[in-house]
């Protein structure tokens, strides 16, 4: 066969695609998945997002308690799903899929990023359905075009992030009682220390600067600017996606370096 | 350039204190059919897996098709093929949408990659069962879609770990046929591991029997058979003769395991 010179950059960004494409052709033999994710956002904001709304126990300012959660319980159902991600890259390993992809000629950040964008668009349901709650419980949101693109590319970036995280965490422990282990631990504390569900201000000293350590945070911050009707960013939209895009390029670098460990 | 197709020189392997390989020193023609036997444990897997650029040797190096493991990894990938001995194909997705996914990530060209897919399904008794989810194939399928999406891009060396564990004898009889197939019309090197002394017999041009990291005996089945002396050995004899003193220390309860999963999946 006569090799045709590709370029490095135009092959890498061809077969992240070819990863995500494959991995997304397996979800339509798989909706049962998508049905049961819709649970928890339900859970969240249907039962607390109420109770709490009730008792008028948080202060959020000029925004009421059920606005505020709406895309913190987003961002949360996107950190939940995308967060135990790499169990299937452990499933993989143990079957011989890994063992392939990595004997191909195919870029190793390209294997790690194609798996995220997928994990990323997987997560798009959860964007409906927590659109879909909001309107049922009167949350105002804002429909503009742009404004609806933007919440989308964040909650595609924030689920390559963490997935890319959950990879790197599975090639690191290899196994999948570890690895639930090692998610369960993660999860909570990644969710309390944003602000999800409480505003920062709120927080003790301690908790403020972990949870500005913390990219959920930025998330959270990008999806109620561009969810909500007259919201605005703590941070600036700048940098919530300038910490978002850099903290992906940098796990997308360590998964790449790790990802062949788990062929050895 | 000579038709030597695989240059293994001392290529070493330790895992702490351990040394899976031992300064392993081999070669391979073109178009050989070369089997690597030995009981568990004795370093067939981790030869295969330094051969196709999954684990760096701790020193030593080998020559696939003319790149070297260490340095042109990249290349080395582009001119091989592997079926790792555990289930590779993703039972998730139809036959052809496996074959797809290779055919583009070895960059077949846009134009081409639906007519290698048709013939690689053809060439390995799948035509029927393309559009099927491969979750529904059975153990012998898997296992020939397994090497039409390996061969989907012609490569000059074929890698096989354990490529019959677990199929019955009909379903291992049919792999076998597809991968001389392969052989007589593409003139594909096959370098494979098994367990099994017949099928070494039959298909190998020569084999090779590993022993605790290191190649104890070499050649042809009956230069082997010739060299215990006396005559009348079989390949069993020359077996035991070499490796039979590991039968009972081989293999880690991890491989077992693994082995045995597979053969589940597959049979």
């Amino acid at each position: 066969m006569t090799a045709t010179f590709i370029h490095p950059l135009t092959g890498f960004i061809e077969k992240t695609f070819v990863i995500t494409e494959f991995e997304l052709r397996k979800l339509r033999h798989d909706f049962t998945e998508l049905v049961t994710r819709a649970l928890q956002p339900a859970l969240w904001l249907l039962i607390f997002g109420e109770v709490f709304s009730r008792s008028g126990a948080m202060h959020t300012g000029n925004i009421p308690y059920l606005d505020f959660i709406a895309p913190g319980i987003l961002a949360q159902s996107v950190l939940f799903v995308a967060i135990f991600y790499g169990i299937n890259v452990i499933w993989e390993r143990d079957l011989g899929i890994v063992q392939k992809f990595l004997a191909s000629p195919t870029p190793r950040a390209a294997l790690v990023l194609g798996k995220g964008f997928s994990a990323g668009i997987r997560t798009l349901s959860q964007a409906v359905v927590v659109y879909g709650l909001s309107l049922l419980l009167g949350v105002k949101l804002n429909w503009s075009p742009i404004a609806l693109l933007n919440v989308l590319v964040v909650v595609v970036l924030a689920a390559t992030l963490f997935s890319t995280f959950s990879l790197i965490i599975a090639c690191i422990v290899k196994t999948r009682e570890r690895f639930m282990g090692v998610g369960q631990v993660l999860t909570m504390p990644l969710f309390f220390a944003s602000n999800a569900i409480y505003p920062t201000a709120i927080m003790p000293g301690w908790l403020k600067i972990v949870s500005h350590l913390n990219p959920l945070t930025y998330v959270v911050d990008a999806l109620r600017t561009f969810m909500l009707a007259g919201s605005t960013s703590s941070f600036g939209l700048s940098r919530d996606y300038a910490v978002i895009l850099v903290t992906t390029a940098i796990l997308v670098f360590i998964g790449a370096r790790l990802y062949p460990r788990l062929a050895s | 350039m000579s038709d030597i197709v695989l240059e293994i020189k001392a290529l070493t392997r330790r895992f702490g204190a351990f040394t899976a390989v031992d300064a392993l020193t081999l070669s391979v023609n073109a178009g050989e059919v070369f089997g690597l036997l030995g009981s568990n444990g004795a370093g067939k897997t981790t030869t295969i897996k330094m051969l196709t650029t999954l684990l760096a040797p701790s020193s030593g190096d080998a020559r696939v098709a003319g790149f070297s493991i260490t340095t042109q990894a990249v290349d080395v990938r582009r001119a091989i093929g592997y079926v790792p001995q555990a289930v590779s194909v993703d039972g998730s997705l139809t036959g052809y949408e496996n074959l797809l996914i290779f055919a583009k990530l070895y960059d077949l060209p846009h134009g081409e990659q639906q007519a290698h897919i048709r013939e690689a399904l053809e060439f390995m008794g799948l035509t029927a069962d393309g559009g099927r989810l491969v979750g529904q194939y059975s153990g012998g399928m898997v296992r020939r879609l397994e090497i039409a999406q390996s061969t989907l891009h012609r490569p000059r060396v074929l890698f096989l770990d354990e490529p019959t564990v677990g199929l019955d004898p009909i379903a291992r009889d049919a792999v076998w046929k597809h991968l001389v197939d392969l052989r007589t019309n593409y003139g594909t090197t096959l370098f494979f591991t098994t367990h099994y002394l017949e099928e070494a017999q039959s298909y190998c041009d020569r084999i090779a029997i590993m022993h605790l990291g290191k190649v104890d005996a070499l050649g042809t089945c009956k230069e082997l058979e010739a060299s215990l002396g006396g005559g009348g050995h079989t390949l069993n004899d020359v077996f035991v003769h070499y490796a039979g003193s590991a039968l009972e220390s081989g293999g880690n309860l991890h491989d077992v395991g693994a082995e045995r999963a597979t053969a589940q999946r597959l049979g």
